[in-house]
């Protein structure tokens, strides 16, 4: 069981990443953007962070640079959700620090089986 | 682990959440003007088109997935100057949202699309989109990719291929750590696929002066034996590609992965809107709320008058705190009651839209201003206001504001105004829809109502009185029936619609200045300000908002007309006499020892009773009519319980109330009630 930060604007997709994580037995908490993200990860610790990419106020990328820059973020892995298989932007934050990525459409075996490659 | 979860749980916030995007859609797309490259408008309606594809796909819904995706690519194109704002494009990409909610009402309702629509609709965006200046970033189509995503696991479980060796050289970068990745997982995970034998290479290990354990200084000679695909390997090092050097060899074939990838970048997105912050409650759960509050506000109100009655008041404490837990209970009441209430805004979202097509399609030029758009309003009310309102805007473009050389000539700004205020009235939510357009002529109303036997014409009428002629059923204005207003619904309608919510509508006219139509709507559809009267033994609410007067009734007032009906002389008007002994059977209290056996003594009784009765004077807009009642209690706000739910439908009831003394009361329904005056058997008889 691990802590996960799971950010999202998609209520829908926050929904059924934390409901199947739940049902694997993690903690996770919720955040709707970077800036939700941020503030929340600045007084807390986790051992995941999960993000979508396209979110209002601050994106997935720019949450992950400024993860990176904490120094209890430094080597915590961060998974972005993407839609692209070949989206440019997956190169845009692995520059920015970002551990892997979680392509949608996923179903929850597919995201399990995922985050398993970094806990 | 395996989970079973069942993905359907999430479709009512999948839906309700991609409707909102639509919305974001629709009214960003509208903000757009040919020419613009208004980055964040652009992005907006990106995001919200990316999120309902990202969704949509996950939850199972292909087809919507793959049309948003046509909508999302052509927005990129759109974002990156390749494509250019026209109102074409505008016009083109509203259509194509109108086609994204006509799929989602039909995924929803779980009816099959309109296959043929979607595919030329498709088809329109992909030509848009292929009109793009530079096609270098060719994207995928969506079809590809999706088979692509779907037959990942099937690549792999449908290769049977016999015993494979492969050689893998993994180098980490110094920097490996910093990306959350660690070599020891993909070894793991690659012990997952097959049999390994590892060798670890560590020349490049410093001496411990230089030694930083945060930098990776090692690599690896990987040999691993089994059914296992190149792809497969690859997808392990997926996430390092780039942060090291890997080399993979097969030793039967020795072939070397090419380096393919190459790195682009883009400038961050921001947006600064700043939303709040909510949490989704179903409103079954919310209703299911209410209720309880409003039996707590019922038993708080029982406790006091049981205690009153008891002469209990005398404990100070117990005074106290009653007085207390009337407070804590009304504040409560409040607080609950303000979950339920939405901003207007809401309703008013489909305006700008149907303001925009209609004034195109009619060649008018007109502008919108919505104010008061964070008027707070209930769910309920706000959903059902929607259509009402939509027609009102529909009338003042139809019949309302002329075209520009009309206007011109009539020495009005080209431009035609309509404005829609929404403001807090004492305890109501008041809706005004005004236009600058030609207004309504009386005389020709009059006309039109007199030749549709509306109205006589000897009938002396205000010009109110004909100006609210227009929501007199099968009443139209217009001469032929357009398709735009002419829907088949009438102002009638909207009337009756805005009456079921508790509200009222009204209407000013001014030939050639414009026309405003104010809808009062109640606050909430829980609470009501109602007058406690009593008839006999029995106690009435009635709906405080509609009483004009209460008077002592005077038998003298009163005249027959058609040897049945009974009128009263109010003013100069004579009214209806609504009573609710005959209507609810209710017998007439007599004196405890007065025996009561001759028809004589009866007619003497209820002519004794009527003497000392008095009359509730109310208006519900269309008509105005009196109760006749044997009390007024006193006013106050109740709780309403429907009876629907709890028992069946009673015909001139709108629903019960459960009073201080635990007695129950019925709120009459006075729309009903003034509508059957003449017939008054009918409601006895189904009572």
């Amino acid at each position: 069981m691990i802590d996960i930060l799971l950010v999202d604007d998609s209520v829908s997709m926050r929904e059924m990443v934390s409901f199947t994580l739940k049902q694997a037995g993690h903690n996770v908490t919720e955040a709707e953007d970077g800036v939700q993200a941020l503030e929340i990860a600045q007084s807390n610790t986790f051992n995941l962070v999960i993000t979508d990419i396209n979110m209002p106020n601050m994106d997935g990328i720019t949450l992950t640079a400024k993860l990176r820059e904490l120094e209890a973020y430094t080597f915590i892995p961060i998974l972005i959700l993407t839609t692209e298989t070949s989206d440019p932007r997956k190169n845009e934050a692995k520059m920015a620090g970002a551990t892997g990525w979680i392509e949608k459409p996923f179903d929850p075996d597919h995201l399990l089986a995922t985050i398993k490659k970094v806990i | 682990m395996e989970i079973d979860i069942d993905m359907t749980q999430f479709h009512d916030i999948f839906f309700e959440e991609a409707i909102e995007g639509i919305e974001i859609m629709e009214k960003e797309l509208l903000n757009l003007q040919p020419g613009d490259s208004d980055s964040e408008i652009i992005n907006t309606i990106f995001r919200a088109a990316h999120s309902i594809k990202g969704s949509a796909s996950t939850f199972g819904f292909e087809d919507i997935g793959k049309f948003t995706h046509s909508i999302e690519t052509m927005l990129d194109k759109l974002r990156n100057n390749e494509l250019e704002t026209t109102q074409e494009l505008i016009s083109v990409a509203l259509s194509a949202v109108d086609c994204l909610n006509n799929m989602l009402t039909c995924e929803k309702a779980g009816e099959s699309h309109d296959t043929p629509t979607i595919t030329s609709m498709a088809a329109k965006l992909d030509e848009l989109t292929s009109q793009a200046t530079s096609d270098i970033n060719q994207v995928v189509p969506e079809t590809d990719r999706q088979t692509d995503a779907s037959d990942r696991n099937q690549v792999i479980s449908n290769d049977d291929s016999p015993e494979q060796r492969w050689k893998i050289s993994f180098f980490a970068d110094e920097k490996l750590f910093y990306t959350g990745n660690d070599p020891l997982r993909l070894i793991r995970e690659l012990q997952n696929l097959g049999e390994l034998s590892i060798e670890m290479v560590a020349d490049k290990l410093p001496d411990f002066d230089n030694f930083d354990p945060h930098n990776c200084y090692l690599g690896w000679h990987i040999q691993l034996r089994g059914q296992v695909s190149k792809e497969q390997i690859e997808e392990v090092f997926a996430w390092v590609e780039g942060d090291c050097k890997l080399d993979i060899i097969n030793q039967t074939e020795h072939r070397t992965t090419p380096d393919r990838r190459t790195e682009r970048t883009q400038t961050g997105r921001r947006k600064t809107d700043k939303e709040h912050r909510s949490i989704r409650v179903s409103t079954d759960k919310l209703d299911e709320l209410l209720n309880l509050v409003g039996e707590l506000v019922i038993t708080q109100s029982i406790l006091s008058s049981a205690c009153n009655a008891q002469g209990l008041e005398t404990t100070e404490k117990l005074h106290e705190c009653l007085e207390q837990l009337e407070r804590n209970t009304r504040d409560l009441q409040e607080q609950t009651m303000s979950i339920r209430m939405l901003p207007v805004d809401n309703a008013f979202q489909r305006i700008p839209r149907i303001v925009h097509d209609l004034s195109i399609a009619q060649g008018k030029d007109v502008t919108l201003e919505l104010s008061g758009k964070s008027t707070e309003l209930d769910k309920t009310v706000l959903e059902k206001i929607g259509d009402p309102l939509v027609h009102l805007v529909r009338n003042a473009i139809d019949h309302g504001i002329e075209s520009p050389q009309e206007r011109a000539a009539a020495g009005k700004p080209k431009q035609g105004v309509i404005s829609i205020k929404a403001v807090h009235e004492g305890g109501h939510i008041v809706l005004r829809i005004s236009d600058d357009g030609k207004g309504i002529d009386p005389e020709k109303l009059l006309a039109n109502a007199i030749d549709k036997n509306l109205v006589h014409k000897d009938d002396n009428l205000s010009d109110a009185q004909i100006m609210n002629l227009i929501f007199q059923p099968g009443f139209s204005t217009a001469a032929v029936i357009s398709d735009i207003s002419g829907r088949g619904v009438g102002m009638d309608v909207v009337k009756q619609n805005i009456s079921d919510l508790g509200g009222s509508v009204e209407i000013w006219s001014k030939k050639d200045i414009g026309s405003t139509f104010t809808i009062k709507l109640p606050l909430t559809l829980a609470i009501l300000d109602g007058q406690i009267v009593t008839v006999s033994d029995q106690t009435f609410i009635i709906p405080l908002h509609s009483i004009s007067e209460t008077l002592v009734f005077d038998d003298e007032q009163t005249n027959m007309v058609a040897g049945k009906t009974e009128l009263y002389q109010y003013r100069d008007k004579y009214i209806p006499i609504i009573k609710l002994h005959e209507l609810f059977n209710i017998k007439h209290k007599t004196k405890p020892d007065a025996e009561v056996k001759q028809e004589e003594d009866i007619k003497d009784v209820i002519k004794n009773n009527r003497q000392s009765s008095l009359l509730v004077v109310f208006d519900t807009g269309d008509n105005l009519a009196g109760i006749l009642v044997d009390d007024v209690i006193g006013q106050q706000q109740v709780v309403i319980k429907s009876l629907e739910k709890n028992y069946n439908h009673v015909p001139g009831v709108t629903g019960a109330t459960i009073l201080g003394d635990g007695s129950v009361a019925f709120i009459l329904d006075l729309l009903t009630l003034s509508a059957q005056h003449n017939k008054p058997t009918a409601l006895l008889n189904t009572a």
